[in-house]
């Protein structure tokens, strides 16, 4: 018969022979392997402790990124949103009033930001539909909480902090 | 009547020394298995409780007591908390004539480190070993589930048919040694060599009758988890379970302890008696002679059972019928016609 690939593998079908139904050979060759790998290096970390480093490419969840004087970069502009996939992103936008220009870095904001992780699939195509620089997907990854409204993610969670008031997050 | 005080009180310590001696190694047995299946697969095992996890049997007891205890509206209620209790106490029962070490001088007493030194010890354990089976035949049975009762059906087959084959090969033993107390076979060998030069070929066919006997992989056809969701303890949960865990793991420290006894000298030693050291210190050195030799067989379990896929049943009776019985009377006959020859 004409086989369908090139990998195919012919199945030995023999019946065993004498010494390979006495079991034993097979069951010591066996047990040096396992022996063996008691020995190896440990495949998996410790992992709170230790965590593996990440490729440069990683995406984690998402910061909203500030300008050198503090001010918010995101305009509102709803790119972000329209390339989401998953529909994760929401967002209202509000005009700047005059005395908010220490806040917000053009005339508009968003008043509301808010991703939702459970949504979300880290594909990163807000981080590339941005034309602020507002958006970014950072290292940091499995969140966790006691119920679902906590992984909606608004803005107090997402700005990165101010660079000069040094307030922590 | 004059009852010697001295020899209950020193009995009942004994007796509650190797009790608490097997409950503590079947409880780090737990967490030893855990460490090789890990350190076997490239995987670092339990670390968190305690040093290197050595908590970690504590809390998975603690977790077992006070897990929700549920028995079946459908089950013989008095049978169903039997079985395990059975397991248990059976498993508890087989340590009573091993020969834990030799005696002790404690002010002018002779203290010997066996419970009861009867002369009938190895069929004493065959019978009480036997009875485990009752155990789980109960459990699976009082279940009223049908995996349940399958995997007890099982177990009673398979144990059944290893115990010919074990039988077997302690005859041809039996016949070498020539007294049924594993002192006496123990003392043999303290003085010559171990029985396994002897009987390489009957300990072989021990060994692979033990694990069956366990019910430890690769003959753990009773707990087959993708043919019968979990086997004969399937309805059971909390510490019923537990003991029917933790019989299992006696019953390899046990195995593991008979084995060290008839066929790697138990307590003694190489050059135990040309050391010229005080009898105690000799008897405690025998002692920790013979917890090593177990704590070999209980890595060897773990290390099979870690490397090796279960057998299929009709595999595991083909071996059990067609192999391991007729190698064990073969064994029997060449013992016999050795001390034939060596009798002129």
């Amino acid at each position: 018969m004409q086989a369908l690939t090139d990998r195919v593998k012919p199945v030995d079908r023999r019946p065993l022979s004498f010494v390979e139904k006495l079991y034993l050979p097979a069951i010591l060759k066996g047990m040096g392997v396992t022996f063996k790998h008691i020995f190896k290096k440990k495949a998996t970390v410790n992992y709170p402790e230790e965590k593996r480093p990440f490729s440069p490419v990683f995406r984690g969840l998402h910061i909203l990124n500030r300008d050198e004087e503090g001010r918010e970069r995101c305009t509102a502009c709803g790119l972000c949103a329209v390339a989401c996939p998953a529909e994760a992103i929401t967002m209202e936008a509000a005009e700047r009033k005059p005395g908010e220009e220490h806040l917000y870095r053009e005339e508009k904001y968003a008043a509301s930001y808010e991703i939702n992780m459970l949504r979300c699939i880290f594909c990163g195509f807000c981080e590339e539909a941005c034309p602020k620089d507002a958006v970014y997907l950072t290292e940091t990854f499995a969140p966790s909480n006691y119920d679902r409204k906590g992984f909606i993610y608004g803005k107090e969670d997402l700005l990165i902090p101010h660079p000069k008031e040094k307030k922590t997050v | 009547m004059n009852i010697d005080w001295f020899f209950i009180l020193e009995k009942i310590v004994l007796i509650s020394g190797v009790l608490a001696l097997s409950l503590i190694v079947a409880m780090y047995s737990t967490w030893g298995e855990r460490k090789v299946a890990a350190i076997i697969q490239d995987r670092r095992g339990p670390n968190r409780a305690g040093f290197m996890g050595l908590l970690q049997p504590l809390a998975d007891g603690g977790k077992l007591f006070f897990k929700e205890e549920i028995i079946p509206t459908n089950s013989s209620r008095f049978l169903f908390i039997l079985g395990p209790s059975l397991a248990m106490l059976v498993a508890c029962m087989t340590s009573a004539v091993i020969p834990w070490g030799d005696t002790l001088t404690v002010a002018g007493r002779q203290i010997s480190l066996q419970i009861a030194d009867v002369n009938i010890g190895i069929l004493y354990i065959f019978g009480v070993v036997s009875l485990g089976v009752y155990g789980i035949m109960l459990g699976g049975w009082a279940s009223n589930n049908k995996y349940s009762l399958l995997a007890s059906v099982r177990a009673a087959s398979q144990i059944i048919s290893y115990e010919l084959a074990m039988g077997l090969a302690l005859i041809a033993l039996l016949m070498h040694t020539g007294s049924l107390s594993l002192k006496d076979i123990v003392e043999q060998q303290r003085h010559s060599y171990w029985n396994v030069i002897y009987q390489p070929l009957g300990f072989l066919i021990f060994l692979v009758c033990a694990f069956a006997e366990c019910n430890r992989t690769p003959f753990d056809l009773p707990e087959a988890e993708n043919e019968l969701n979990g086997g004969y303890h399937l309805e059971y949960s909390s510490m019923k379970l537990g003991f029917y865990l933790f019989a299992e793991y006696i019953n390899m420290f046990i195995s593991s302890a008979l084995m060290a006894s008839l066929y790697f000298g138990g307590y003694s030693f190489p050059g135990m008696d040309s050391l010229g050291l005080a009898p105690n210190l000799i008897t405690i050195l025998g002692f920790v002679a013979l917890f090593i030799k177990i704590l070999v067989f209980l890595f060897f379990f773990m290390w099979v059972r870690w490397t090796i896929p279960r057998f299929r049943y009709d595999q595991l009776m083909r071996l059990g019928w067609n192999m391991m019985i007729p190698i064990a009377l073969v064994n029997m006959l060449i013992t016999g016609a050795w001390i034939l020859f060596q009798q002129g």
